[in-house]
């Protein structure tokens, strides 16, 4: 059977690295689309993400793709949000002087401190950007094969604290604990890029491809 | 648990060829930057950094197909630089796949374009890149130049880092041009006052000749990431030699 993936376009930067990864990955039919038939009529959905939150979502909800992924998470349609696309599952972002965003998961993004640093006092740059740990909190399909611990690639400036949630399946520590991936029904969005984070984000892609969307 | 200390390996590309050349067992083509990208990313480079020197602006269509292969095979982030004058050659790079793009001297003669840039497409993809000598007039003072390093520009090196922070710059490739090719070790003292004095990560680039001189970079330099390109070209070093090295001297690097 063939399998669709839906990458949901809404304008707001390149998405040839997150098709590439996905072919890699073994997806045969990637589509890069905002048409709400097209991304309904998919097998499954990557919903990425990049620059700023506020006017991410403002061409999100303008061209529809809200109400889109609204249906097809109803429906139980696999969905991986990446970075912003995870961010903007959140109820509300503190990013651009507040910002609800789409409200599936509890939970306010926040900026990493001015003047942030670690532990024993070593300063630490904001964004976080680099390859970091992931510490894995839930036994998901989507962390098949992929060792607790193993470096992702990051880059942010904006973050979701990690609150003692269900749904937070992964995190990162950078002087502060954050959220690396959160996870519920059908849904799963990592704040790291998968598709930039060599063979630990292709096998996370690999795994996506082939997740029913069941825990 | 930390966040792994950076090791870029750094290609020059005219028209579509490496130049320099690399020194790797089995390459078949030595000057393609497609093969040399992908054997970089399976060595475990963790990002990969393509400094376009090619003259004419008219030619750069073949930079853009270059950078388009590169990102279809390979799965670390990839920083395109040189020429890039204005925000239609970087949101082409970006289209093309390049996941940062580095400012150098349109930077100096039009600091908007930083600023600019930032708002559009986000901090995260701009990279100011500068190219630093120190003054020899005693004062370890460190100025801004041009031209590889030929033209002076008057201008403060620690307060430009500064003031394209604030313009929202994501990063800093910090190159001395003293050290440039002499494989003495970074310029330490310059890396260090740049560092601490901005909140976006700096990367350390110019003068790499031993496994010593990439953990300086990070101890004494303070540099998040370190840029290299001979001791990796001509096989001096492979990748997992650099990482073991740091790991020994207690560098957090990603295994």
């Amino acid at each position: 059977m063939t399998q669709t993936v839906a990458v949901i376009d809404y304008g707001m930067g390149n998405l040839h690295s997150v098709e590439s990864a996905l072919r890699e990955a073994g997806a045969s039919d990637v589509v890069v689309t905002a048409d709400a038939k097209a991304i309904l009529a998919a097998d499954r959905i990557v919903f990425p993400g990049v620059g700023a939150i506020r006017d991410c979502l403002a061409e999100f909800r303008r061209l529809g793709c809200d109400t889109t992924l609204r249906l097809a998470v109803d429906r139980g349609t696999p969905v991986l949000g990446i970075c912003v696309g995870m961010q903007s599952l959140m109820a509300r972002s503190d990013e651009n002087g507040g910002v609800d965003c789409l409200g599936y998961f509890d939970g306010t993004v926040t900026r990493f401190p001015r003047n942030h640093s670690d532990a024993d006092g070593t300063k630490l740059k904001v964004p976080h950007m680099g390859w970091n740990q992931v510490a894995q909190s839930q036994n998901h399909p989507l962390w098949d094969g992929i060792a607790d611990n193993a470096y992702f690639y990051f880059v942010h400036s904006f973050f979701l604290p990690k609150a003692e949630s269900d749904y937070v399946a992964g995190s990162f520590n950078y002087g502060i604990k954050g959220s690396a991936a959160i996870a519920k029904g059908s849904v799963f969005a990592t704040q790291f890029h998968p598709e930039k984070s060599h063979d630990n984000g292709l096998k996370l892609l690999a795994n996506f491809l082939t997740w029913d969307g069941t825990c | 648990m930390s966040l792994a200390k950076r090791i870029i390996p750094c290609l020059d590309v005219d028209q579509g060829r490496v130049v320099k050349g690399v020194n790797f067992v089995g390459i078949r083509d030595a000057g393609d930057p497609i093969e040399i990208a992908r054997r970089y990313n399976d060595a475990g480079a963790d990002e990969i950094t393509f400094l376009d020197i090619t003259a004419s602006h008219e030619q750069r269509d073949t930079t853009y197909r270059t950078v388009e292969q590169i990102a279809s095979q390979v799965f670390i982030p990839l920083t395109v630089g040189g020429g890039v004058r204005a925000v239609t050659d970087i949101r082409r790079l970006l289209n093309a796949g390049a996941d940062k793009v580095s400012i150098n001297t349109a930077a100096i003669f039009n600091p908007d374009l930083v600023r600019e840039s930032a708002e559009r497409f986000g901090s995260q993809c701009i990279v100011v890149a500068m190219d630093v000598k120190a003054l020899d007039d005693g004062s370890g003072r460190y100025e801004l130049f041009t031209h590889g390093g030929r033209k002076p520009t008057g201008i403060e090196a620690i307060e430009w880092a500064q003031k394209m922070a604030d313009f929202g710059a994501g990063e800093i490739l910090l190159t001395s041009m003293d050290r440039d090719g002499t494989k003495d070790g970074y310029d330490l003292p310059i890396t260090r006052a740049i560092s601490d004095a901005v909140d976006i990560p700096v990367i350390a680039s110019g003068g790499v000749g031993t496994l010593d001189h990439l953990v300086a970079g990070f101890t004494e330099g303070g540099a998040d990431a370190v840029l290299a390109a001979s001791i990796f070209h001509f096989g001096t070093y492979t990748v997992a030699e650099v990482k073991a090295h740091l790991a020994q001297s207690g560098i957090a690097i990603r295994a």
